[in-house]
């Protein structure tokens, strides 16, 4: 393996214009992160990530400190969930989301104190499996709102792995939770890579930044500037540019095959946020217990970039932020992939980084038309799926054509329906085909 | 402001919460601005009877799809001027002096046979315009072909009333005369200039692609020049680029990659000029496209899209064996 020029790599090479523009209205962007109060109640869902649900390590009446350990399980695919407040657990029940899944939830009254830990220690690394191990219990997880568990992700064999790649693409209209991350600690970012690069003997990381921030491209730049190993790759800022699948595309010109991971071809994704948390872990000891999301949407009366405890209410945070009224869609998540809320009570997770509370006219859905098969649809979506043929094949039921319409790479962007003229839900029949299609392969890899 | 007591629950939507600017509207809006500069041309040499078959068409364009809407009780579509589009296109297909209950009759052939019998917008398998071209020219073959000659003309062209430029006693006609469209025909079929202009303005607007009417046109030029027919005279004549630019691009009609599309194009081109150098009608452009429409089904099959991700053929279950 040759010395790695990252000078050739800087420029964007063979990077398609598909998905589609769309106004970013980041109106919050230049706002400097403030810190919410505690607030008056903290609920922790055990299950703040993909994979197996944590069980509950406190019981009732029990005291927490910042940082002790609320959650977790024996099971691999899954991230351990801590406390962010000193206080006594009032009671674990079970809480529902608007997604119809239902999960256990520590409730914790905090008691303003925010002692932390004794047990809590700076983790000693000297290794990649160090790493792996101390990032394991750092409660870290893919903060750009997938949730995946960091520490799972970095366990894989490297020998393959070229590229550690950090997402700062932030495609996502109306966020900019990421972008102060990059503005406001660059430091602590390239530290975590810093780290991961030295360890895990990966010869490149590029920092890829959508071009609508500039200001984040020149820090980073700056900040990385005397690390050879570290550049930044500059992106058309273009939705979903994000998309794991979609900037390994457009940085590296590869595609991951149809049921295989970045790992496959030779790549390692992490979001920008969850870089520098990892870089802050080291570095502290502390776990994830925070995190800063945007707080939009026009009925908002002040839009910020918050930092709040994971496991704050939403209605908290919306009240902390004023309402003009009562909003008539709650989102949390950005408006592309964001989901609507029903209950004000349902906490915040440490995967999401958008809060929206939207009035009457800008929650009024179009009115849907018939398809007028223009295939605007399929020209905007990332992966070149047929969003058309998929929606009239679900209908049917028709699981041989999904298979062959290969609904399951569907990264779930929702460019699709936005685009359509006709204001077809296409986004959500491709999405319910792909849950379809996968369930489907599930069964027949059990029966194989 | 919300009313003080606001007890409905929060909406529950699927992602994403917001679509953009983009509707079919607004599409068949762009499509008709974009007939605007065929239409004047028409109007300044044909006079006003070009303006009134225009008139007749979209008023009973529309109205057929109003009353099929009201008989059927379903949503009225004609407000989202595809009927107005349709209506149009079938007079830019007509000579001016056709009688206009002819015009009617059109009328309801396209809307109502050819558009609303398959299921209306979007689901009609022929574009409906040509249906109802074709339709006229089989019935009233006189009428279809009684040409006069413009208003305007060059000084120097020597025009021959009733003779559309392909009809083997029209007089060479220079290139200039085509491009103007100073020369006998149907409404929209004259003035090469007026359409082109109506093509920029639908490529500025991302209505269309160029593929289909670049390949249609392209590859008449080439059959031409193989041929020893005057290329430039082929392309600019006829329905030719009338038909490439906007019914060759119906959405619903035509293919839906961009490989499929410039097939459907090459398909349009060949049996034109088949029709133009061996056959005997006037219609090649009409009956091209509605030859190649009906292949649509066919030519989707044969190019579908490969996915990001599935160049390599999967295994047949289409997971990976880990």
């Amino acid at each position: 393996m040759g010395r790695f020029r990252v000078g050739m790599h800087t420029h964007p090479h063979r990077v398609e214009l598909r998905g589609v523009h769309i106004p970013h209205e980041k109106a919050t962007a230049e706002l400097e992160t403030s810190a919410m109060p505690i607030p008056d109640t903290i609920i922790l869902p055990m299950r703040q990530h993909v994979g197996a649900a944590c069980e509950p390590q406190v019981r009732r009446r029990q005291h927490v400190d910042v940082g002790t350990l609320v959650g977790s399980t024996d099971a691999r695919m899954s991230a351990e969930v801590f406390s962010p407040v000193s206080g006594t657990v009032k009671e674990i029940r079970t809480i529902h989301f608007s997604d119809g899944r239902s999960d256990q939830a520590v409730v914790i009254e905090p008691d303003g104190e925010q002692t932390v830990d004794e047990s809590l220690q700076v983790p000693v690394v000297e290794n990649y499996a160090d790493l792996v191990e101390a990032v394991r219990h750092s409660g870290i997880v893919g903060l750009g709102g997938a949730g995946f568990p960091t520490w799972l992700k970095m366990d894989t064999d490297l020998s393959g792995i070229d590229s550690w790649l950090v997402n700062g693409a932030e495609c996502e209209p109306y966020l900019s939770s990421d972008y102060r991350e990059m503005v406001e600690h660059p430091d602590t970012i390239l530290a975590g890579i810093r780290t991961c690069l030295d360890l895990s003997g990966v010869p490149r990381s590029l920092i890829c930044i959508e071009d609508n921030k500039p200001k984040a491209i020149e820090m980073l730049r700056e900040a990385c500037a005397s690390d050879d190993r570290i550049d930044v790759f500059v992106l058309p800022a273009r939705y979903p540019q994000g998309a794991s699948r979609v900037i390994l595309r457009n940085v590296t010109g590869r595609s991951v095959p149809r049921g295989g991971h970045l790992t496959d071809v030779g790549a390692l994704l992490f979001n920008v946020t969850t870089m520098s948390e990892i870089g802050r872990f080291l570095k502290t000891g502390m776990p994830l217990t925070k995190r800063r999301i945007t707080v939009m949407g026009d009925m908002v009366q002040r839009p910020q970039n918050l930092e709040v405890c994971v496991g704050t209410p939403i209605g908290q945070i919306l009240e902390h932020c004023g309402l003009k009224g009562k909003p008539r869609k709650v989102v949390v998540g950005g408006p592309m992939m964001g989901i609507t809320q029903v209950e004000l009570d349902t906490p915040i997770m440490r995967q999401n980084s958008g809060l929206l509370a939207l009035s009457e006219e800008a929650s009024r859905a179009p009115r849907i038309t018939a398809c007028i098969r223009c295939d605007t649809c399929a020209n905007a979506c990332p992966i070149r799926l047929s969003p058309l043929s998929i929606h009239r094949a679900y209908q049917q039921g028709d699981v041989e054509q999904l298979d062959k319409l290969m609904a399951d790479l569907c990264v779930g962007c929702g460019t699709c329906s936005y685009v359509c003229p006709a204001k077809q839900p296409l986004a959500q029949s491709t999405r319910l085909a792909r849950n379809m299609l996968r369930a489907e392969q599930r069964r027949r890899r059990k029966e194989a | 402001m919300e009313t003080p007591q606001d007890d409905r629950p929060y909406l529950l939507l699927s992602a994403p919460q917001i679509t953009g600017p983009r509707t079919t509207h607004a599409i068949m809006r762009n499509v008709l601005i974009a007939l605007v500069p065929s239409l004047v041309a028409s109007v300044v040499f044909f006079g006003i009877p070009a303006l009134v078959v225009t008139l007749v068409s979209v008023v009973s364009c529309v109205g057929f799809e109003c009353a099929w809407c009201r008989l059927r009780h379903t949503p009225n579509t004609a407000t989202d001027l595809s009927a107005a589009v349709t209506g149009v296109l079938l007079a830019f297909n007509l000579p001016p002096t056709l009688p206009l209950y002819m015009v009617v009759i059109g009328a309801f052939v396209s809307i109502i046979i050819s558009k609303e019998l398959f299921g209306g917008i979007g689901r009609n398998i022929a574009n409906p315009a040509i249906v109802g071209r074709i339709f006229l020219a089989l019935a009233f073959p006189v009428a279809m072909t009684t040409f006069v000659a413009p208003h305007v003309t060059l000084p120097s062209a020597d025009i021959v009333s009733s003779a559309t430029p392909l009809s083997p006693s029209a007089a060479a006609l220079t290139p200039l005369t085509l491009a103007l469209g100073t020369h006998a025909g149907v409404l929209g079929e004259t003035s090469a200039i007026a359409i082109l202009l109506g093509f920029a303005y639908l490529l500025a607007t991302r209505t269309i692609g160029w593929q289909i009417p670049v390949a249609y046109v392209g590859t008449v030029f080439a059959m031409s020049l193989l041929t020893g027919h005057d290329p430039i005279a082929q392309a600019l004549s006829g329905g030719l680029l009338l038909g490439a630019v906007f019914m060759a691009t119906d959405y619903t009609t035509t293919p839906s990659t961009t490989k499929g599309k410039v097939v459907f194009a090459l398909g349009c081109g060949l049996i034109t000029c088949l029709i133009r150098f061996w056959g005997n009608l006037n219609e090649g452009v009409a009956y091209s496209i509605l030859f190649m429409n009906l292949l649509v089904p066919h030519i989707d099959t044969l190019t579908p899209r490969i996915p990001v991700g599935g160049e390599a053929r999967a295994s047949k279950r289409g997971v990976r064996q880990s």
